[in-house]
């Protein structure tokens, strides 16, 4: 079918809201998707690292002349070496604190000391054993409340990148291991809690947990002296860019971020990670380097941040939450990556999504001696909602109040003021909660399994959460001579889907297949801005930008046709477009757009800000368990999660995105955990950290959403990448409670915790292993 | 260290000779002597399957098995799947039902589920989903797997009934 001008048949929503097959299925299922960790490049060398054994303590010395000796090793590497080629070393999102080789000091175990390069990675691997080191120990701190007040500090002062202006005071920070508080202020939580009928106060802890993502890290450099190229497993690489040309000096042009697809993300491959490495590696080698985590590495990159949460909330008489005050603790690990952020933009929304009129909330980004903390699938959302439906059930109990009842009383409806002050637009918070208990069956008798020791329960969670904002995407719609549309973005297509949503939208402007639409490989020469694929930003912030383009696209053309003396409404075929204007098949048509939210700043000490963010990303969970009470296992039966997604561009990639952030939270909750030992992770392999498996899968696992159209969202539409994962802790351990009435305040929930709990609860605790 | 053995490694029907240390890994071998990329690594220590591939008749963890010990057998990968242009049932089904993400995890899935689905076309889900569970995926959630497996099945099953009528 020939791209024409303007189609009688031109159907609105012919192509947003059709589950397309990804488009790049076909390359997926033949083996051949490009994925950085499978790429080579003629020349290429490689290197590995040899890290620290200790949490913290100044490095003595470093022995590398038995590797160096190694046939077939090129170079070994340490920062002394590093700084011969980058002077400044130090690299991170927020605060420049992160060596690319550790400098004087290690901040935790696996920290990288060395590299070495090699011809063979299985060389360098071997190397790498040969390497020793001495250190001074120094005394660490591992816990986020104890790095509050404790006298270790994990770094001398503290280094704010200069792009934030909210971080400007802490420059040069000493003896302290908060890189950020964030406080919201609203009414008088004192007063109003000191008045309150009821109050009640917990404190709840979440895990150490990681991504995992089955491609791991991966990182090509190939520096030359005019300019470098990066191929990269990367969801930001406009950042990757930016923070590379600011190690080195250049402009922005010089360097160029290669991104084919990715093995996926999560938040793991987020700003910058191997990529100062490699640069520094690639500048010494002056041959193409390749660093390749394997999946043991991952323990010691990024991982989600463990939290330790205390919530107090007064209740009046009928049951309404009259204040609120939450004290977050969030622990960063030793180098903040993006944790400041995560702090701040989860921090605003953790009194929950309710209608409070005061509210209190401390938010603290700390340094601990562990593998930093960063995203993780939700930006810190989900160990607050662990918290806050967590407590939210526990006061309904104790009030004797129904849980849907009560949750009801206090909802943020539309139309209210969020505590940050914002008034909530597209907040359908009780249509989520009510397609939940639907599917629940909730009104319905609910069958508790009599008297033997299977006890089963229910239970179900809401929760919401603010975009990051404001960012920046940019978009260009290319249509060739012969009428083929080109989209070049620079979302990272991770998974997710958003190539296949994007070009959706690229089709519904132009009124063509979406199939026939071709998504570039993500290239920084090439494809314009984009400030990441993260938070489930990018359908809606991209997706704007890519309407934009196409319109602007539609719109030349059109001015196009008027130029060559075509009628008004005219449905020439593009291609007969360009020939009449250009007597060949020659010549483009370039739409562009760009799209930056409007955008209010929190005000400092209170955060209240009438716009903190252009959208709500609103879910629930219910599920249904059988708790064994003699072993503490927990069979979950029923597990369902709904989010509002504004508009399905793509249904099937929609239910996905939920089932798959849904089963991995589920993981989280019930078994997932590092385990850490005097700073060491002593479970850093697949074998030992499980993640979820088929046999995980709860009886029925259901994957829903409502469609509350956006008003200010590209199609209606808004993202959906993390929506899921928020309530699937809360609603399981809702639903153990409602089981056999024990409360669990810390992830995960596996058998041990749970039959300790039930132990506890009979007057007959187990001892401590 | 670096003794290196002679071998001919038959993939997809195709002799590739090759010369390699003997402790590389069949997977090593397949994805940097013969240049078969499709077939992936994650965790290099048997857990995940990203790596299977079916060598002599069984589907194997190719991280597991140095590449001397597949000598002699017919190795299959991902990228024999297809016949020229036309699509695996299996490799149009987990397309059609969205049965991969970021798709890491795929080319092992699709040899794990051709090696189960050729040797038993008749399998029951139960028994399907217990062999699909040696393998994991972080990203989907398996139910579009287990949806797009048992499609293909049916597929597979009307194709044989019609080549047999
Ligand atoms: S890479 Fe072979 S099983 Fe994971
Ligand atoms: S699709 Fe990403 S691991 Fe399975």
């Amino acid at each position: 079918m020939a791209a024409t001008l303007n189609p009688s048949d031109a159907k609105v929503g012919s192509q947003v809201g059709r589950s397309v097959p990804r488009l790049e299925g076909r390359d997926k299922v033949t083996g051949r998707a490009e994925y950085t960790h499978v790429m080579r490049l003629p020349g290429m060398v490689y290197a590995k690292l040899f890290r620290s054994t200790v949490a913290h303590g100044k490095i003595k010395s470093i022995d590398t002349s038995a590797a160096k000796k190694v046939p077939g090793v090129l170079h070994v590497v340490t920062v002394d070496d590093v700084m011969k080629v980058l002077k400044s070393p130090y690299y991170g999102p927020a605060f420049h604190d992160q060596p690319i080789l550790a400098h004087e000091k290690v901040r935790f175990v696996g920290e990288p000391v060395a590299a070495v390069i090699a011809t063979d990675p299985h060389i360098a691997e071997q190397a790498v054993q040969l390497i020793t080191a001495e250190y001074e120990e120094m005394p660490a701190v591992f816990d986020e409340v104890e790095a509050l007040t404790s006298d270790v500090f994990v770094h001398e002062q503290l280094k704010p990148a200069h792009t934030f202006a909210d971080l400007k005071h802490l420059k040069d920070a000493k003896n302290t291991n908060v890189a950020l508080s964030y406080n919201l202020r609203r009414g008088d939580f004192d007063k109003a809690f000191a008045a309150a009928e009821h109050q009640f106060e917990h404190e709840f802890k979440t895990q150490k947990v990681l991504h995992l993502s089955f491609e791991p890290f991966a990182c090509i450099c190939d520096f030359k002296d005019t300019h470098v190229t990066f191929y990269d497993s990367s969801q930001g690489p406009s950042f990757v860019r930016t923070e590379i040309a600011r190690l080195l000096g250049w402009p922005e042009n010089k360097v160029r971020i290669k991104v084919p697809y990715l093995g996926s993300g999560y938040g793991s491959k987020l700003y910058i990670k191997l990529e100062a490495l490699a640069l520094a590696l690639a500048m010494i080698a002056r041959k193409p380097v390749k660093v390749a985590h394997t999946f043991e590495e991952m323990f010691y990159q990024i991982t989600r941040h463990p939290s330790t949460f205390r919530i107090k909330s007064g209740v009046d008489k009928n049951g309404k939450i009259v204040a609120r005050k939450c004290e977050v603790y969030w622990n960063g690990g030793a180098y903040a990556d993006i944790g400041p952020r995560v702090t701040q933009k989860s921090g605003l929304t953790a009194a929950g999504p309710y209608d409070i009129d005061n509210v209190w909330i401390d938010s603290h980004a700390l340094y601990t001696n562990v593998t930093p903390s960063g995203a993780l699938r939700g930006f810190g959302v989900p160990q607050l909602v662990w918290a806050y439906e967590g407590h939210t059930d526990m006061m309904a109990r104790a009030l004797k109040m129904d849980p849907v009842e009560f949750r009801r009383k206090n909802l943020a409806i539309e139309g209210r003021a969020h505590a940050t002050g914002q008034i909530l637009q597209d907040h359908p918070i009780e249509k989520v909660m009510d397609k939940v208990l639907e599917r629940m069956e909730w009104s319905k008798p609910f069958d508790r399994g009599g008297n033997s020791h299977i006890k089963r329960g229910r239970g179900f969670a809401i929760a919401n959460k603010a975009v990051i904002s404001p960012t920046t995407s940019v978009a260009i719609v290319n249509v060739s001579a012969d009428g083929s549309a080109t989209l070049y973005c620079g979302t990272v297509d991770m998974g997710q889907g958003s190539d296949t949503a994007m070009a959706q939208m690229v089709a519904e402007v132009l009124n063509i297949p979406t199939e026939d639409v071709r998504v570039t490989p993500r290239d920084t020469d090439v494809t314009p801005y984009d400030m990441g694929t993260l938070g489930s930003r990018s359908l809606f912030h991209m997706g704007h930008a890519v309407r934009r383009a196409a319109e602007d696209a539609r719109d030349k053309l059109k001015a196009l046709a008027k130029e060559v003396g075509e009628p008004e409404g005219s449905n020439i075929p593009i291609a007969e477009l360009f020939q009449k204007r250009y007597g060949m098949q020659a010549g483009n048509v370039i739409g562009s757009g760009i799209y930056k939210p409007d955008y209010t700043s929190p005000a400092p000490g209170t955060g209240q800000s009438p716009n903190v963010t252009p959208f709500w990303m609103l879910a629930g969970s219910g599920a249904e368990v059988e708790v064994d009470t003699e072993t503490g296992h927990v069979k979950i039966t029923k597990l369902i999660t709904v989010v509002d997604c504004g508009k399905a561009i793509n249904p099937k990639s929609v239910e996905t995105q939920i089932s798959g952030a849904a089963l991995m939270h589920l993981g989280f909750t019930m078994f997932e955990k590092m385990h850490i030992d005097g700073g060491q992770v002593t479970n850093a392999s697949l074998a030992d950290y499980k993640i979820p498996g088929f046999h995980d899968l709860p009886t029925k696992l259901e994957s829903l959403y409502v469609e509350h159209d956006q008003s200010n969202g590209p199609f209606g539409a808004k993202g959906v990448g993390e929506v899921a994962t928020f309530c699937v802790g809360p609603a399981l351990a809702n639903a153990i409670d409602d089981a056999c009435g024990v409360r669990i305040m810390e992830m995960p929930l596996n058998a041990e915790t749970v039959y300790r709990a039930l132990r506890a609860k009979m007057g007959k605790p187990l001892e401590d292993a | 260290m670096s003794n290196k053995i002679d071998l001919t490694l038959n993939i997809n029907g195709q002799d590739h000779a090759v010369s390699v240390e003997p402790r590389k890994t069949l997977v090593d071998a397949i994805r940097e002597d013969c240049a078969l990329t499709g077939t992936h690594i994650g965790c290099e220590h048997g857990v995940c399957g990203a790596c299977t591939v079916i060598v002599g008749g069984e589907a194997v963890r190719s991280c597991l098995m140095f590449a001397v010990q597949a000598q002699g057998k017919p190795i299959r990968t991902v990228e024999g799947l297809a016949s020229g242009k036309t699509l695996h049932p299996l490799q149009r089904s987990f397309m059609a039902h969205h049965g991969l993400q970021c798709g890491f995890c795929t080319p092992g899935f699709l040899m794990l589920a051709v090696n189960t689905l050729e040797k038993n076309p008749a399998i029951g889900d139960e028994e399907l989903l217990d062999v699909l569970s040696s393998n994991l995926c972080r990203c989907t959630g398996y139910q579009n797997i287990i949806l797009a497996v048992k499609a293909a099945r049916e597929d597979m099953r009307t194709k044989e009934e019609a080549v047999a009528g």
